[in-house]
């Protein structure tokens, strides 16, 4: 709660708006309590007095009422009709909403058709309507307002809780003994409370001005009660003569219904959880680097591609999350580079650095080189980044649905990705696409360019993915746990791609997983990452046949292996280190067997020969035996 | 041995293209009819690839859908597959996806609460004592009762969705996908754990994956689904190491091991059929080197080969 005030106060706007709707609120609820005239007593005599008049201090009407007064009394009356007016069709949509979302099919069906219909009159003719039907009166306006917004909320709230109805929260509360009306009152209602006050807050100047209407039409507040719409209209025929008793409510009304929209704006903002995290903020086009000791541009390296000292950390109001803490590694032509580690190990961060894909804010490049034949790739000038990416070095990402643009056609997608760095024409494109398809193995490729993604099965989409990383020849291929989402025979399958891939085109590939057994049947080499650091790298073979750091050991001993049968598994108890608190030292000695003092003293070096090297002062020399 | 779970000719059809008045266009049958029993105290492992109806079969069995056809004993009685509640204290579910099957909006305690509430109508102190008990057999700390699920690991909530499992009490867990959003680390921990309540309170699981490697590891017996029927089943130890089916030898050697040399066992496409129009005969034949005509006309039924071994298919593969 402390949080969504601090939100909202970061907000200005909104802070103006909550002081002077505050202002208003406490005006009106004191009004009782004020030593007004009564705001109904007429005197003709006194009529239209000017404003700052003995006695009146904002003058007089056209039947000699005390404006102030009946401005106050008035104000108070409106914003408690438009209040009611939001609470009732919130509560009444809400309720609609609800029960067409959870209960779903033709309850659904029924409900949501009924609303669209009510949706398809004109608002305000349809408010007319019912006032018409009801009679004028302040209650019937009221009535009138609510129902005319009834639809707004209930679509609005239906479509949240469809999306709550199939979550597995609510099939744990059926198991759990519920009946659907608590499901509804206990599990629902909680989560769409937010959106409720979020639609609120947005609409209740709209329902104030709404109800001021029908009163300036004289269907609302019936003579002498004063409204602010009312006021309005009674004032309108002397609107030449005597401006300020026009004026004067509706700055009332202005104000309040300014107040309101901004302090709703605010409201909205600070409530969404998609703007809370930021995902509307727009990323920029490479992520913001931030070194202190700038590496020289250009040096001699051995290996296509090479990370040196790579630091990448995400900084998120005062916390600073070190996701990647000093990761060098290289890739020769035809090499494959496994990256294995957990989730949050930084890998994919590492894989993102590279060409400047991390999104910021909030990610930094805090410190290193990501070299593509010795010239140094980060900070380098937008418009290069943009030729390279995809270029020189492409990517293949985990979720091949997701990747895809789902309105057009993986034809059409491939094309955009050629035309991108070369001019080509229309025919020639299509060419070369179905030719891409062929060198991925889809099946029928001259009829799959046409296909869109949801017609296609995951392992062909990921075929497609590929294709498009091999769209313009790139000399490195980064792939992110480009099978993790798929079958195991699929997968398989698209293994042996990769694998034909980099030897008849000799691509460099970074092959970043979780999966040891992918590891060992497809890469050369092997960099274990923990807590944004390296701890182990050498030949693969070398590595999984004698690991040489704990984590490497235990992390190989956890992963069930086919063909040993049912058996307890070696398990790491704990968790990794969050990486906005990283330990001193070792970042794995809290849950390592063999930790010693030393271990978390200092800095501990990445030693060994040039391939094969581990971060540990007490290495297992043998395969891990002691493992509890 | 006394059968935990018995499942007859359990089926799922779905309606396609449903109208506002009057039926729908098109039918999909997601899990074709299915018998199966699991003993008191054993593991059966269901695995299969996705689409294959695993887990429509597990939520009909836990009653969160309505079955088409077939019935489902537990115990010997039969349950009523209309109400959860009472699918509730005699069968369990956990989740795949520790976080989203938690409520965002509640504590752990009122999540903990709700089943002894409504299954046990168990007291207040009554129900504090128990979730304690049940905290304390799945390793969690007493003090995260009042936490909300967003401050948990992903690991830490599946114990949580494990101990709301237990807390109802019911003799056979369904663990659909229970490790499959875990690191490997924390699933071997989870695994571990479930083995050990397994023991403690004499339970019986049935456990979904599509990790062939931890089916095996968890599992007394294992029943391979293609396509929304069993084509294999026989003991953990057998099945993969000496494979009937041609499916089950193909998800065999796909499955990545250290130490095998990388190769595409299938040398193509893999696709499911188009469930609205399957084919007449094995679903699997036109991905099978050994199909003949015979496999393209009729289905073939799950037969009896070897002691602990069933299996269909008209040509199951020599046994080594």
């Amino acid at each position: 709660m402390s949080a969504f005030f601090k939100l909202l106060a970061r907000n200005r706007m909104a802070l103006g708006g909550l002081v002077v709707m505050g202002l208003v609120v406490v005006l009106a609820l004191i009004t009782p309590l004020l030593p007004l005239i009564d705001p109904d007593v007429t005197n003709t005599a006194d009529r239209f007095q000017p404003p700052f008049s003995p006695g009146h201090l904002l003058g007089t009407d056209q039947l000699g009422r005390d404006l102030l007064s009946r401005l106050l009394w008035g104000t108070r009356l409106s914003l408690a009709v438009g209040f009611a007016a939001a609470l009732f069709a919130a509560v009444a949509g809400a309720a609609v909403g609800i029960i067409a979302g959870f209960y779903g099919g033709r309850t659904d069906n029924v409900i949501m058709r009924g609303v669209d219909m009510l949706m398809a009159f004109p608002y305000i003719l349809l408010a007319l309507a019912i006032v018409a039907a009801l009679g004028p009166g302040l209650v019937n306006a009221l009535i009138a307002v609510s129902v005319v917004n009834i639809p707004f909320f209930a679509r609005n709230i239906r479509g949240i809780t469809v999306g709550l109805a199939h979550k597995e929260f609510v099939d744990a509360a059926k198991l759990a003994g519920m009946s659907n009306r608590r499901i509804i009152l206990s599990e629902i209602l909680p989560n769409v409370i937010p959106v409720i006050v979020i639609a609120m807050s947005t609409t209740i100047g709209w329902m104030i001005l709404e109800t001021a209407g029908l009163s300036f039409l004289g269907l609302g507040s019936q003579p002498p009660q004063a409204d602010l719409g009312s006021m309005l209209g009674e004032a309108r025929s002397a609107l030449i003569t005597n401006p300020h008793t026009s004026v004067i409510p509706g700055i009332m009304i202005l104000i309040i219904v300014m107040s309101i929209n901004l302090l709703g704006d605010g409201v909205r903002d600070a409530l969404d959880p998609r703007l809370k995290s930021g995902a509307l903020s727009r990323p920029m086009a490479a992520t913001r680097v931030d070194r202190k000791d700038k590496p020289a541009a250009r040096t001699q390296t051995e290996g296509l591609l090479s990370l040196e000292n790579l630091h990448t950390q995400f900084h998120v109001k005062n916390r600073v999350y070190k996701a990647v803490s000093g990761v060098s590694l290289s890739v020769k032509p035809g090499e494959c580079l496994g990256v294995i580690g957990e989730s949050g190990s930084g890998k994919s961060v590492t894989a993102l650095s590279i060409m400047g894909l991390v999104a910021s804010p909030p990610g930094v490049i805090t410190g290193g080189a990501a070299r593509l034949e010795g010239r140094d790739m980060i900070g380098a000038p937008y418009p290069e980044l943009r030729s390279l990416r995809g270029r020189r070095v492409a990517y293949i990402f985990q979720d091949p649905l997701a990747t895809l643009h789902p309105l057009y056609k993986v034809g059409d997608q491939l094309i955009e990705a050629i035309s991108c760095h070369r001019a080509i024409s229309k025919s020639d494109g299509r060419a070369k696409a179905i030719d891409l398809l062929r060198s991925v193995r889809i099946p029928n490729a001259e009829e799959r360019i046409d296909s869109y993604p949801h017609e296609m099965s995951g392992g062909m989409r990921q075929r497609v993915g590929i294709a498009m990383a091999l769209a313009n020849d790139p000399d490195v291929i980064i792939a992110d746990e480009p099978t993790t989402a798929l079958d195991v025979t699929v997968q398989a399958q698209i293994l042996s791609l990769l694998n034909d891939l980099r030897r008849e085109r000799g691509l460099a590939i970074i092959f970043i997983t979780h999966d040891f057994g992918v590891v060992a049947q497809l890469c050369d080499r092997v960099a274990v990452m923990y807590a944004g650091r390296i701890v182990e790298t050498g030949p693969t073979m070398a590595v999984l046949d004698a690991p040489a750091h704990p984590y490497t050991a235990r992390l190989i001993a956890c992963v069930p292996e086919l063909g040993a049968g049912k058996r307890k598994l070696e398990a790491i108890p704990g968790l990794p280190p969050s990486v906005d608190e990283l330990p001193m030292g070792c970042a794995f000695a809290p849950r390592c067997l063999r930790a010693q003092e030393a271990c978390q003293q200092g800095e501990i070096a990445l030693a060994g020969e040039d391939t094969r090297a581990v971060r540990c002062l007490f290495p297992e020399t043998t395969l891990a035996e002691e493992t509890a | 041995m006394s059968i935990a779970l018995q499942v007859t000719d359990l089926s799922k059809t779905f309606p396609v293209g449903k109208k506002l008045f009057g039926g729908a266009k098109g039918a999909v049958k997601a899990v074709h009819p299915i018998t199966l029993s699991v003993n008191t105290g054993e593991t059966l492992g269901i695995v299969g690839e996705s689409g294959c109806g695993k887990s429509t079969l597990a939520r009909m069995l836990v009653g969160l859908i309505p079955a088409t056809t077939g019935q489902i004993e537990i115990e010997g009685a039969a349950l009523n597959t209309a109400d959860p509640a009472d699918f509730g204290k005699r069968i369990q579910y956990v989740f795949q996806d520790p976080i989203s099957s938690l409520n965002p909006r509640k504590t752990i305690r009122q999540i903990m609460d709700a089943p002894l509430k409504l299954l046990h109508k168990m007291d207040r102190p009554a129900r504090e004592k128990r979730i304690l008990e049940i905290f304390d057999s799945v390793n969690l700390r007493a003090d995260f009762l009042d936490r909300y699920p967003h401050e948990f690991s992903g690991g830490q909530a599946q114990r949580i969705g494990i101990a709301r499992a237990l807390a109802a009490q019911a003799r056979i867990l369904i663990l659909d996908e229970p490790v499959s959003a875990l690191d490997v680390s924390v699933q071997a921990q989870v695994l571990n754990l479930l083995a050990d309540l397994k023991h403690e309170f004499g339970l019986t699981y049935l456990f979904i994956s599509h990790d062939l490697a931890v089916v095996e590891a968890v599992s007394d017996r294992i029943a391979v689904l293609y396509f929304g029927s069993v084509v294999e089943e026989g003991r953990a130890e057998e099945i993969f190491a000496n494979p009937r089916h041609p499916y089950t030898k193909l998800l065999a050697e796909s499955a990545p091991v250290v130490g095998r040399a990388l190769g595409d066992p299938e040398q193509g496409q893999a696709e499911l059929p188009n469930p609205l129009n399957p084919p007449p005969g094995c679903a699997f034949a036109n991905r099978c080197p050994y199909a003949s005509g015979q496999c393209r006309k009729t289905v073939p039924v799950l037969e009896q080969i070897g002691p602990d071994q069933r299996v269909a298919c008209y040509h199951p593969l020599p046994s080594a």
